[in-house]
């Protein structure tokens, strides 16, 4: 709708008596006053906020060195506007860090899972991007967009960039293939490995397993007394909980432990290394997407040219086979080369029904309980 | 005459007025938000609900969970400064005694761990004592054993690490103490029938207990206030309590209970400080540390 639309729209309605004379002014002047600041003599004023740069927060590691090489230089080198890079070690801390912040000092950020996305949104931390301005998001999975949209109110915050797995990796040398596929989610709580065994320390992870060592639905355990008995079992197996995809890199190829949950892309990367790590999805393991979101305040045309900048298929690819995590990018619109199809979760038919993505509303609903519980478990509680 | 009396009364606090100003503005008023934060609650959204309730300070004083952890942290604290103690009194004598032309080698050598990021020094003992690290390389190469040892991810290591870190803090306050010692003393005491044994337990080791008590108090609080440590070098069952404070804030979302564990945790080291200042004196601590 534009200006004088509105404009005409709200004379007729203070003619017809649905608004009274007072805020009939009250809303012209404001729209005196809008006017006013995109003036011609405003661009004066409003040179100083001319946006020089944006920050982007990320996983690290290999992830921000692919974002880095296929991304963010060309989009300097292309607009003049630089990209300030940050790292976190999960969604957790990156919403205490946002939280603790002045408005607008953080930009965009690499969220993981449609439960943070939620957690954003409720929190006041979303903004209603201008889909217009991103139009290579015409490439993505749709079923990607749509569970977005239905958190947000049919708007987006975020585009969705890529997704993966945490299944579990196992040392070769000491796990075959086939003792991983046999034993599945259960290698995790094996008593042979004591000691050997490492697992990352997020609580909605360690109970995702612990429902499937306990038979349970990931997405609706009914005895929570038992995830925890098998939290609680894993723990006292484990050598070390993991903070970070560096930490999880460096326990698996330093031979500290044999076997851990990992991410899809952070064990190709060790593969790619020459470490002889296997990685197995067992049934319903934890699939995730990722997204890249805007947060409140930030610098919203500059934001959305860096998305759609970096959806552009060719920035996309290059990415994911850097990060080796899928595109969100769908295989039926866009030919995605050689490797991605070979890498972890990779769907060739863009659906994702092989896939179990964590329901926002189940986690979420618990988070504030279970977060806290597992704390104390993970202590030895 | 009035004038002058009154310019040097307001002398010292205008050259005083910086630092009050810094301590006030960056740890009282911080402080205060601490304090006002702690009686807040935490809604299912994360978001912070105002208001003066006192659920937080309940959890946190009635929980056996925060309170065994506490101790567990105490505990750890002491078993370092102790091993500081041991390990960095001997050291800080050969020092302050050599008569070696390096010694201002020596003394560089001390604080030269200062230069290097605390957590690097942490993260270096992972290279040293993992599984395929320098010490097990080692042992297996001289065939001492034969499957690689377990160092890591267990309470020694952490204590290890913290004694890697706070053994400076121990060794330069003594240093410093034991060149402050008049060494006619010691040969007072030898000329009046002291051994060499004697002269030291009973001339040199009282005169330097305010920087080994200095030292020891700064070695305690720093390793009661440590979360780094346990998180790179500990197991699972290894946390401290600034790593719950660390779970409330940064994981948990729950600013208020965390602001709650924090001014606990406070409270504790404060009373640690007490009775260092009720059998020891605060001026020994400024006597040590100049």
């Amino acid at each position: 709708m534009d200006n004088s639309k509105r404009y005409e729209r709200l004379i007729d309605r203070y003619q017809h008596g649905d608004i009274n004379r007072r805020t009939f002014l009250g809303l012209i002047g404001a729209a005196g006053l809008s006017y006013g600041v995109s003036s011609p003599f405003s661009r004066y004023a409003l040179a100083a906020d001319e946006v020089k740069q944006v920050r982007f927060d990320g996983w690290g590691g290999v992830v921000s060195e692919a974002f880095r090489k296929h991304a963010f230089d060309p989009y300097e080198k292309s607009t003049g506007i630089k990209v300030v890079e940050g790292t976190f070690g999960g969604g957790d801390e990156y919403l205490s860090r946002v939280k603790a912040s002045a408005g607008g000092e953080y930009n965009l950020a690499h969220l993981s899972g449609v439960f943070d996305y939620a957690r954003y949104h409720e929190l006041g931390l979303s903004t209603e991007l201008n889909e217009a301005n991103i139009p290579n998001l015409e490439f993505v999975i749709p079923k990607l967009i749509d569970v977005f949209k239905q958190v947000s109110g049919g708007k987006l915050s975020c585009v969705p960039y890529d997704y993966g797995t945490t299944g579990i990796a196992y040392n070769r040398a000491h796990i075959s293939d086939e003792e991983a596929r046999e034993k599945g989610a259960m290698l995790l709580i094996d008593p042979q490995y004591k000691g050997k065994i490492g697992g990352w320390n997020d609580w909605r992870t360690r109970i995702w397993y612990a429902s499937l060592q306990t038979g349970q639905d990931p997405n609706g355990a009914t005895d929570m007394d038992a995830v925890w008995d098998a939290v609680r079992t894993h723990r006292d197996l484990a050598l070390k909980y993991w903070t970070s995809g560096a930490e999880l890199m460096s326990l698996l190829a330093g031979d500290e432990i044999h076997v851990t949950e990992g991410w899809s892309g952070r064990i190709f990367a060790l593969r790619e290394e020459g470490h002889d790590i296997g990685y197995i999805d067992p049934p319903n393991g934890f699939g995730w997407q990722e997204c890249l979101f805007v947060i409140k305040g930030s610098p919203l045309e500059a934001c959305e040219e860096l998305l759609n900048f970096m959806l552009d298929p060719v920035t996309s690819i290059a990415v994911a086979e850097g990060q080796n995590y899928p595109p969100a990018l769908d295989p039926q619109k866009v030919q995605l080369g050689d490797k991605i199809p070979t890498l972890p979760a990779f769907d060739p038919s863009g659906t994702l029904e092989n896939l179990t993505f964590a329901d926002p509303t189940y986690w979420n609903s618990n988070e504030q309980e279970w977060s806290k519980t597992f704390g104390r478990v993970a202590k030895g509680y | 005459m009035a004038s002058i009396e009154a310019r040097e009364k307001r002398q010292p606090w205008i050259l005083l007025s910086p630092a009050l100003l810094t301590i006030v503005t960056l740890l009282l008023v911080p402080l205060l938000f601490i304090v006002v934060y702690s009686f807040w609650l935490r809604t299912a959204s994360g978001a912070d609900q105002i208001g003066f309730h006192l659920d937080n300070w309940q959890e946190a004083l009635s929980d056996p969970f925060y309170r065994d952890i506490l101790l567990s942290t105490l505990r750890i604290a002491g078993i370092t400064t102790l091993l500081c103690a041991v390990l960095g009194y001997p050291t800080a004598y050969f020092v302050a005694r050599s008569r070696t032309r390096h010694k201002t080698l020596l003394l560089l050598l001390l604080v030269l761990p200062f230069w290097v990021s605390y957590i690097i020094r942490t993260l270096s003992w992972i290279n040293i004592l993992g599984v395929s690290g320098a010490l097990n390389a080692v042992l297996l190469g001289l065939g001492i054993v034969q499957e690689p040892l377990q160092m890591l991810y267990n309470e020694a290591s952490v204590i290890l690490g913290l004694v890697h870190f706070l053994l400076p803090f121990i060794v330069l306050n003594v240093y410093v103490s034991l060149i402050g010692i008049d060494r006619h003393l010691e040969s007072a005491a030898r000329s009046l029938g002291c051994n060499q044994r004697q002269a030291f337990l009973e001339i040199t080791l009282p005169l330097s207990m305010p920087g080994l008590a200095a030292g020891s108090l700064l070695c305690f609080v720093l390793a009661a206030g440590t979360y780094i440590t346990p998180l790179v070098l500990g197991g699972p069952r290894d946390a401290m309590f600034a790593n719950l404070v660390f779970d409330a804030i940064i994981t948990q979302l729950d600013w208020p209970l965390g602001s709650a564990l924090s001014l606990m945790l406070l409270a504790v080291l404060a009373v640690v400080v007490a009775v260092y200042n009720r059998f020891i004196g605060m001026g020994q601590l400024a006597r040590g540390l100049s």
